[in-house]
């Protein structure tokens, strides 16, 4: 009986987007930067606010988010740790897969690699794609994934965007934040994904420089070494 | 004598060592005229080498289980000290090998490195080639990621093509009746014990063969033809020190770009490591496109290029099995490209630009334009091999000088 309703459900909802011109993707560049601290900060805030509680980031510390991302181990333990876990912690989830698997249809996928998988312009612009759509089961749709399994959980920030006949979105509730003040937000979350998804990648970057110009001098002088040794060949 | 020599001459009394260095170092005379393309058979065991080295190093923090491979991985990412430089430098690595010895390869086919005497000199390469396919495929499965999984299903699967057996086949390989973690296990016992000791037998004999018949050259000439009254060959000059430092070189400038890409560009545009595959193994969910990495991808395209799947495998292995036949194919009397004529610079250009439209192809989900593409490249890709038995009878060639030029 449950196969049959969610057939019924998936078949009502591929009529909808087929109906709907659904076919809207916003393409507009991420612009993150991993070396703005307080942007990661203000990410790594919104994200432990809004979206821990069911995305987990189980291969990634917080004593390590921390100390890559400026944040002292108080602030760290008072403000960004909610289930009593310690700060050499992996940041997994606090709500267990089997509750999850129940209330979703299934557990909501782990987010450390979600960046690399997906990439950062994907992110910026998923999260910003959210509209209304009563065929859903959370009421809402999405533009750059179409039919996705969750709900608007930045509506309260963002507020409830539509879907116009000509494939625009536009708000029709208005959120805490100003759409520019949304856009920004979603910026510095993508640039916490970002730095989630590889934490190395500043230090890979520093470190590169420093290689290469070892490797440059060293080339100069096997180039003079060659030269010396072949001066002789004719 | 001085206590060095001393020391020397007690190891010598008891192992060949200054014999071994000067057979192969010191008093192996090769041809003063080795221009760029003699870079890379260097800079392939250089590439070995680091593979080994962060191989070890990656096998201390990595767990070959389906349960714990992939977290594994990002522990190996995130919490082993420089874990992620070691990762790096074992995932581009096997992009540079492919690289490397691609262009290695070509090297051989452009001065007919692989003619007599050198006709086991190319068929040992030609067993490497094979063995660090095999040795690259099942790496990948390693970080079990969903690309690793569903690239594996779709290869093993190709067994199927067997008849009467090859169900049971595919079976057997997988240990499982879907890739599972028995899979995994037995691709991880391969990939770093079986396989490396296999390589490492064949990377051996392939310099003693190179060594005992002397290296090619650009000319395509016998340097042991002409010898001084110490029996020396007058146009080749000893391996160390002039070619070791010269090879220091092609390594400094090969390191640059290789380390270019692990610092700044470590997934290669996706093509080094694919975005799917920084999502576990899931065998529920296909990817939306699966497509192997680029250094498999000319021959997955000859796979396509045939509409039925058990002429498409023999097809695929076809080309890579009539690589091995080259020394006997080709009946030109010159060796090298520079004294051969027009018709052979085209094929072989042909043949170069087809194995790279394969390449492309391979990449790409397939549409009827780019698969009738491939069915044409690899119908040229055949036919170059049925030139190589006749173009002597139609093309002209140059006067080989007697020395080597420069």
């Amino acid at each position: 009986m449950k196969k049959i309703i969610a057939t019924i459900f998936a078949s009502l909802s591929l009529a909808a987007v087929a109906a709907g011109g659904g076919d809207y993707k916003p393409n507009d560049p991420a612009n993150t930067r991993l070396e703005d601290k307080a942007s990661l900060q203000r990410g790594a805030t919104l994200y432990m606010n809004y979206c821990m509680g069911c995305h987990g980031l189980e291969f990634s510390r917080y004593k390590r988010m921390a100390q890559d991302l400026n944040i002292q181990e108080d602030v760290l333990a008072e403000n960004l740790i909610f289930d009593g876990s310690k700060p050499g912690d992996l940041m997994k989830t606090a709500m267990p897969n089997k509750s999850a698997e129940i209330w979703f249809g299934a557990a909501p996928p782990d987010l450390s690699l979600i960046a690399r998988y997906r990439g950062n312009k994907w992110l910026y612009n998923y999260l910003r794609a959210f509209y209304k759509d009563e065929t859903r089961p959370y009421g809402v749709n999405n533009t750059v994934f179409p039919d996705v399994g969750m709900p608007h959980v930045l509506e309260p920030l963002q507020g409830m965007q539509y879907l116009s006949e000509e494939g625009e979105l536009a708000l029709i509730t208005e959120g805490a934040l100003t759409p520019e003040e949304y856009d920004v937000a979603i910026r510095d979350l993508v640039n916490f994904l970002d730095y989630v998804g590889e934490p190395a990648k500043v230090k890979r970057h520093s470190l590169g420089v420093y290689v290469l110009l070892f490797i440059l001098v060293f080339f100069v002088l096997a180039y003079f070494l060659k030269k010396e040794y072949w001066k002789d060949i004719h | 004598m001085t206590r060095g020599q001393q020391f020397m001459q007690w190891i010598d009394d008891r192992f060949p060592a200054t014999k071994v260095w000067n057979e192969h170092l010191a008093e192996y005379y090769a041809p003063k005229n080795f221009n760029f393309w003699y870079f890379f058979g260097s800079l392939a065991l250089l590439v070995l080498v680091n593979q080994l080295l962060t191989g070890i190093w990656l096998t201390m923090h990595y767990n070959p289980s389906a349960e714990l491979a992939y977290a594994s991985v990002e522990y190996i990412m995130r919490d082993v000290p420089y874990g992620w430089l070691l990762r790096y430098m074992h995932s581009t690595g096997a992009s540079a090998f492919f690289l490397v010895v691609y262009m290695h390869m070509f090297r051989g086919m452009m001065y007919g490195s692989y003619r007599k005497p050198r006709e086991l000199v190319w068929l040992f390469g030609m067993v490497i080639f094979v063995l660090l396919m095999a040795e690259a495929f099942m790496g990948y499965l390693l970080p079990w990621g969903n690309m690793s999984y569903w690239g594996a299903q779709v290869i093993i699967n190709l067994f199927n093509a067997v008849p009467v057996v090859g169900e049971d086949l595919v079976t057997w390989i997988r240990g499982d009746y879907l890739i599972s973690g028995a899979t995994l296990n037995r691709f991880f016992a391969l990939h770093v014990v079986a396989l490396p000791i296999a390589l490492l037998l064949m990377v051996f004999l392939h310099i003693v063969a190179l060594h005992a018949v002397g290296s090619n050259n650009p000319d395509g000439i016998e340097i042991k033809k002409n010898k001084d009254e110490n029996g020396i060959p007058l146009d080749g000059i000893p391996f160390h020190p002039y070619y070791t430092v010269k090879d220091i070189v092609g390594v400094a400038g090969f390191l640059f770009l290789f380390c270019l890409a692990i610092f700044y560009f470590p997934e290669g545009g996706g093509y080094f490591l694919e975005p799917p595959n920084f999502t576990p193994a899931n065998n529920l969910k296909t990817p939306e496109h699966i497509a192997p990495v680029w250094y498999f991808t000319p021959f997955y395209s000859i796979l396509r290029a045939v509409p039925n799947m058990e002429g498409g495998v023999v097809l695929m292995g076809l080309s890579i099995v009539i690589l091995f036949f080259m020394p006997w194919l080709d009946r030109s009397p010159v060796k090298s490209i520079r004294y051969k004529g027009p018709l052979f610079k085209l094929a072989l250009a042909l043949f170069v630009v087809c194995f790279v439209v394969l390449g492309y192809l391979g990449m790409k989900p397939p549409s009827p334009l780019f698969t009738l593409l491939a069915q044409i490249s690899t119908g040229y890709y055949f036919f170059f091999f049925i030139f190589l038995t006749f173009y002597h009878k139609i093309d002209k060639t140059k006067p080989v000088p007697e020395r080597v030029t420069h």
